[in-house]
C-alpha cells in the first residue's frame, strides 16, 4: 500500500491517541448521557420519581381530569391529557435528559433526568 | 504620467507566497462547494497547501499563505468580516501556532499526518472556543464537540496523507 507507507510510526501513535480522545469526549460532552429517571410533578410538587427501567403507567388527576403517563425503559411520554391543545401529548416520547412535557392546564409535568443536571435553553 | 515615488520590490519569496496562496484559495473554493452535513464540518483541503508550505519553506511562509488564504477566500465567498470569517481566522491562528510547535517533533517519527491531525484539532478547538465566547454564549455549543473532533481526525488524516504524498514527490521547478 503506497498510502500506508506515508504514515510514520509516530503518526500511528497520534492517530490512536486521537481516536481515544474522540471516544472519551463522547461521554464528557454528551453528559447526562442516557435518561435514567422520570420526574412527574403535580401542581409544581414532585408526584413521583421513577427509574426508567420498567414498563409502567401512571394516572395523575388534575383540575381538568386525569393525565395518563407511560414509562418505558429509557423513555417516557404523556399518553393522554384533558388539556385543550394537547401540547404535552404531541411532544411524544421524551428520552434525553432535560426534556420536559408540561400539561399546564391540568398542572402536570413530566421531566427526564440523567446522572447530572442539564439545562435547556429556556433556563438560560 | 508622474513616475511613482514608491518602488515596491517584489522578491522571489513574494511571488512564491502569492502562488501558494492562490492554490490555497482555490482549494478553499472547492471546499465550500462540497456539501456538508453540518455547518463547521468540511474537509479543509486548503490545509494541504499549508502543510506542504510548512515543510518546504518554513513556518513564516506558512503563516503568510494561510493568512492570505483566509482573507482572499472570505472575500471571494462573501463572508469577509462576517462571523464565519472570525471563526476561520481563529481556527487558522490556533492551528498555525500548533504547527509552529509540532514541527519541532522529530521528523523521523512524526510526518505530515501527525501535523495535519494536530492542526485540525487546534482549528476546531479554536472555532468552538470563539463560538462559545462570542456567537453562542451557551455550553450547548459543546454538544457537537465529539462530531467535530471525529471529523477533524478523519479529514486531518486524509489531508495529511495527501500532503505527505505531495511532499514525497520531487520539488517542482520555480521557473513558472
Amino acid at each position: 500500500m503506497p498510502w500506508l507507507a506515508l504514515i510514520r510510526p509516530g503518526d500511528w501513535l497520534i492517530i490512536v491517541l486521537s481516536l481515544l480522545a474522540v471516544g472519551s469526549s463522547i461521554p464528557v460532552f454528551w453528559q447526562g448521557g442516557l435518561a435514567d429517571r422520570a420526574i412527574i410533578r403535580q401542581e409544581g410538587r414532585v408526584f413521583a420519581e421513577i427509574d426508567l427501567k420498567a414498563r409502567k403507567q401512571f394516572e395523575i388527576s388534575g383540575p381538568l381530569g386525569t393525565t395518563l403517563i407511560a414509562v418505558e425503559p429509557g423513555r417516557a411520554r404523556i399518553v393522554a391529557d384533558p388539556s385543550p391543545r394537547q401540547y404535552c401529548v404531541r411532544q411524544g416520547w421524551l428520552m434525553r435528559p432535560g426534556e420536559i412535557a408540561i400539561c399546564a392546564p391540568n398542572r402536570v409535568s413530566l421531566q427526564i433526568a440523567g446522572r447530572t443536571k442539564v439545562y435547556d435553553s429556556i433556563s438560560y | 504620467m508622474t513616475p511613482s515615488v514608491i518602488e515596491l520590490t517584489i522578491t522571489a519569496e513574494d511571488r512564491r507566497v502569492a502562488w501558494l496562496a492562490t492554490a490555497a484559495v482555490g482549494l478553499s473554493l472547492v471546499d465550500a462547494a462540497i456539501p456538508s452535513p453540518l455547518p463547521g464540518i468540511k474537509p479543509g483541503l486548503a490545509n494541504i497547501v499549508t502543510l506542504v508550505v510548512l515543510t518546504r519553506y518554513g513556518w513564516g511562509t506558512a503563516v503568510w499563505v494561510s493568512t492570505l488564504r483566509v482573507l482572499a477566500g472570505s472575500l471571494l465567498l462573501g463572508y469577509f468580516l462576517a462571523p464565519g470569517f472570525f471563526l476561520s481566522l481563529t481556527g487558522t491562528t490556533l492551528s498555525l501556532l500548533t504547527l509552529g510547535l509540532a514541527r519541532h517533533l522529530p521528523a523521523r517519527w512524526f510526518g505530515p499526518v501527525s501535523l495535519s491531525i494536530l492542526a485540525a484539532f487546534a482549528h476546531i478547538g479554536g472555532q468552538l472556543l470563539l463560538a462559545r465566547l462570542w456567537l453562542i454564549p451557551h455550553d450547548g455549543v459543546f454538544l457537537l464537540t465529539p462530531l467535530f473532533a471525529a471529523a477533524a481526525l478523519v479529514f486531518g488524516t486524509i489531508n495529511g496523507l495527501i500532503a505527505a504524498k505531495l511532499l514525497a514527490e520531487p520539488v517542482p521547478s520555480e521557473s513558472a
